[in-house]
């Protein structure tokens, strides 16, 4: 934006802005304009989302332990699941890459805050209230949406409790607010950058967002036209969804995956950015490709909006648009295996330390590879035939999903805590939780790919007596990892508390990027005056 | 820590190995081969892709590993420089590409065949409801209900689960071996999928849309399957069951369920004058509730609040009789209530609003016969 208009505000404001004048107490959160200040509290509620979604699985699994229906009735075990898929993507994985996006994109370009403050501040605080409407729906009678994440008409139409009204409203809440912190990410990297930041110079984190972001612009519309279109075919008579009136249930499903595909890159892309930073770092080597990551990225994205209907392959599709949008699934395999390629290379004759972000990153490269192995199988339409809605798809995106983005996530905690909080994270605590993470979520995750493979359907509550065994196992395994978060959460509240070692401006030695030049904690205004760089 | 570490890692991947190697020997682990033709390559498309990954992954996860064993800090390595090379990036660009294009062309063959339904022997209609299987023989005039056979005192503990829980029928689709079997698939309310492992079939059921699918069956036997997408409560419980037998087998099968449904038919007709006792009506209606209508509205007549009403003491039960006939025969448009009319015969249809206004202290003492069914069923017409 233009500079003149900011040279004379900071004019006149530098005795107000220039020290860490802020209001306490609650009225600081509230009112905060600060980059800082927004990325902590998407941040902690992330992780409180975390925690309600978890709980919400963990009741799945225990009514899963073994066959026969013992603790919940099937309708609110499709409660539960709803739920726990709603809460994951939209309450824990997205406001964690936006919380990270907020704290890092402006110290990694020089900038000196988000470009547009208040409605940073305004994307936040809907959100809270966007939750409270959809969990609230658990005391209508009737309860929660029972429908699954996907909400598919006219299960959720003609079919659905009047919970389905406040779905509608708070996914049009969330989309607003990740449509503006999309529009806050993309003005900032384009007008905020410091002096000799060009593009091809900014960190892959920020490259990645800055891909995200658009992708956002573009499907969260789509998502409020098709949450709109199911609100009218419920209660105002249209019919886009239903046969009988001139309409179709699998348009709904198009649209919506137009939506989800890009969605599940949007929860993806700033992982590869993270990963991209902490590779080289603790490898101590400049990171292998880095042309060739951003323009991978940018394939994904697009090719992302090409493959939509792999989701659809049992609908019904005419044959040439099942071929069509199996090999365009297949064509992402291409620039997805490049970014592995770069991080493998990129380690690579490096000198390479293990602490806690790497040891992330390394588990989510190889995890995450292996989520892209069944999305490869999975994309082969006549044997997608075999694995669609069986605890294969399950094994699968939450492969992808929880060993990648949320991996990531972890990674991208450990990596910067020292930053934000000014000293180091209980380095006992965190291999803890590392080793404990590593090992139950491939107790939970990996056997789901046999049990679907044999032939158990998702979704279901209870199930034949032959996938009792691999269901224990797996049940076990989600425990386990559910409680092994509440080490990092142990960990996150020491370092809040300023509890453990102080930490140095850059306690990596081979990390790169504006961000370490500041000191730790990172004050509460950074890069007042723009860094050459 | 860092040795420790390493052969963790490797622990791990020695795991996975040896898990996806057991999976690999047709135990239950893995797809089901199946028994048609069309199921053989889908199983074997499925290997030949697993396979590739396995060995793409056992390339790259090995030079990972190499890597953090050998390139360590801590063995005094020196970090090399290097950050690209375009030929390298150029091969691993093109070189997955061709692999793709290997794996896509015997992917296409396979749904090119898979989507023919040409030239079929046979054609059923399937059509699924919340939460069972109607079939109907478009060559014959046979159709029936097929309904979850297990036990809800299997489900809920107070019996011991038996061999095929949760995947037994009342009435299985009973097919032909060695015809090609054409599948008609549509739903009454919400999307369903009908899957049968053993024949790589799996179509999803569109309210208002007819998708197609086919099978022709190497084996006499029974296969089991079950509902794909989630339609609502019960999705779990609507398991699909196909038996297929030898084509003599099969044509006097479907001989003797055309005669047995004419015959059903014509008794109707008879029992139409007959009156049947309090006794009578309850003891079938309950039958009747239990297996129909109890899925939604429970068996104590509770329903489930704000999803399903109840019918205890409240509604059309204790209120006016031909309101209630009314719901039961044409359902309820715009809610999970569907028609009974083609489900289930006068007498059965009689027998459960009797039951259903008089059990749970509903007590209102009014007797439904199936001639009042077939009055209001005329009066309607």
């Amino acid at each position: 934006m233009s500079t003149t208009v900011s040279d004379t505000h900071s004019a006149h404001d530098a005795h107000d802005d220039h020290h860490d004048h802020k209001p306490t107490g609650i009225k600081r959160w509230l009112f905060t304009t600060n980059h800082k200040d927004i990325g902590s509290m998407y941040l902690w509620f992330s992780f409180l989302m975390f925690l309600v979604g978890g709980s919400m699985a963990l009741m799945i699994r225990a009514e899963l332990f073994q066959p026969g229906m013992q603790i919940i009735d099937p309708h609110f075990f499709n409660q539960m699941t709803t739920m726990h898929g709603v809460i994951m993507v939209f309450g824990a994985v997205m406001p964690a890459f936006v919380g990270l996006a907020n704290w890092m994109i402006p110290m990694m370009i020089g900038a000196p805050d988000m470009a547009l403050p208040r409605m940073n501040n305004w994307s936040f605080w809907i959100l809270p209230f966007a939750f409270l409407i959809m969990l609230s729906s658990f005391f209508m009678p009737g309860g929660a949406p029972a429908f699954g994440w996907t909400f598919y008409a006219p299960l959720s139409t003609t079919y659905s409790t009047d919970s389905t009204a406040l779905f509608v409203f708070s996914m049009h809440i969330m989309g607003m607010s990740s449509i503006m912190g999309a529009i806050n990410v993309i003005v900032t990297i384009m007008n905020m950058r410091a002096p000799g930041m060009n593009y091809m110079k900014m960190p892959l984190f920020v490259w990645t967002w800055f891909i995200t972001a658009f992708l956002l612009i573009a499907v969260m519309p789509v998502l409020a036209g098709v949450v709109t279109m199911v609100l009218t075919d419920k209660y105002f008579g249209t019919s886009f969804f239903d046969a009988a009136g001139g309409g179709d249930p699998v348009l709904f499903q198009h649209l919506f995956w137009f939506f989800g595909h890009p969605e599940v890159y949007i929860m993806i892309l700033p992982s590869f950015g993270i990963v991209s930073a902490i590779i080289p770092a603790f490898a101590r080597k400049p990171l292998f490709g880095y042309a060739s990551m951003v323009y991978a990225t940018a394939s994904i994205a697009g090719l992302s909006f090409l493959v939509w209907a792999h989701h659809m392959f049992t609908t019904g599709m005419p044959t040439f648009a099942s071929l069509f949008f199996m090999y365009m699934t297949m064509l992402i395999a291409v620039p997805t295996g490049v970014k592995v390629f770069n991080w493998v290379s990129t380690m690579w004759r490096g000198a390479m330390t293990f602490e806690t972000p790497m040891l992330f990153s390394l588990a989510f490269v190889i995890l995450f590879t292996i989520g892209g192995f069944s999305g490869i199988m999975l994309a082969i339409t006549p044997v997608d035939y075999q694995y669609h809605d069986t605890y294969f798809v399950v094994a699968h995106f939450h492969y992808v999903l929880v060993t990648g983005a949320v991996f990531s996530i972890m990674a991208a905690a450990y990596y910067w805590l020292p930053k934000w909080s000014g000293v180091m994270y209980d380095d006992f605590l965190s291999k803890l939780h590392f080793w404990c993470s590593l090992i139950s979520v491939n107790i939970l995750f990996f056997p789901m790919h046999f049990v679907g493979l044999a032939g158990m359907p998702r979704r279901i509550p209870d199930y034949a007596i032959q996938f009792a065994d691999i269901n224990q196992i797996v049940s076990i395994g989600g425990f386990l990892f559910g409680f092994s978060q509440l080490i990092f959460l142990a960990v996150a509240l020491k370092c809040a508390f300023k509890k453990g070692k102080p930490a140095p401006a850059k306690p990596w030695e081979g990390a790169e990027g504006l961000e370490w030049t500041v000191p730790s904690p990172a004050p509460y205004h950074t890069f007042d005056v723009p860094p050459k760089v | 820590m860092k040795v420790r570490l390493t052969s963790l890692f490797i622990g791990l991947v020695a795991m996975f190995t040896s898990a996806i190697a057991s999976a690999g020997q047709g135990s239950q682990l893995n797809l089901t081969r199946g028994v048609t033709d069309i199921s053989q390559t889908v199983y074997s498309l499925h290997m030949l892709v697993f396979y590739i990954c396995v060995a793409i992954g056992v390339i790259v996860f090995g030079a990972m590993f190499i890597s953090i064993y050998r390139h360590r800090k801590s063995r005094g390595v020196e970090p090399a420089k290097f950050h690209d090379n375009l030929r390298v990036e150029i091969a691993w660009t093109v070189i997955p590409f061709l692999i793709l294009i290997g794996m896509a062309v015997p992917a296409t063959i396979t749904l090119l065949e898979m989507d023919d339904t040409a030239d079929s022997d046979l054609s059923v209609l399937i059509t699924g409801s919340q939460w069972r299987w109607h079939y109907s023989y478009l060559d014959y005039d046979v159709e029936f209900l097929s309904n979850m056979a297990t036990q809800r005192e299997q489900i809920y503990g107070r019996l011991p689960q038996t061999e095929n829980y949760l995947l037994e029928v009342d009435r299985p689709l009973v097919v032909p071996v060695g015809k090609k079997i054409r599948f008609l698939i549509t739903s009454d309310d919400v999307i369903h999928s009908w899957w049968v492992p053993e024949f790589a079939v799996k179509k999803d059921a569109n309210p208002g849309y007819i998708n197609e699918a086919w099978t022709r069956i190497d084996e006499p036997g029974i296969y089991r399957g079950q509902c794909a997408e989630l339609c609502g409560r019960d999705h779990g419980f609507m398991p699909i069951v196909v038996i297929a037998k030898e084509p003599a087998e099969f044509e006097a099968w479907i001989q003797g369920e055309e005669q047995r449904l004419a015959d059903a038919r014509e008794e109707e007709e008879r029992l139409l004058s007959m009156e049947m006792s309090e006794d009578e009506l309850m003891s079938l209606g309950e039958q009747v509730y239990l297996s129909q209508c109890a899925a939604c509205h429970q068996p104590n007549g509770q329903g489930v609040p704000g999803v399903f009403p109840g019918l205890a003491g409240v509604g059309v039960s204790v209120g006016d009789q031909n309101a209630h006939i009314d719901i039961v025969v044409n359902g309820s448009a715009g809610t999970a209530m569907q028609s009974f009319r083609n489900n289930l015969s006068m007498r059965e249809l009689a027998a459960v609003i009797t039951y259903e206004r008089n059990a749970w202290g509903n007590n209102t003492g009014d007797l439904v016969q199936a001639a009042d069914i077939h009055q209001f069923i005329q009066g309607n017409q």
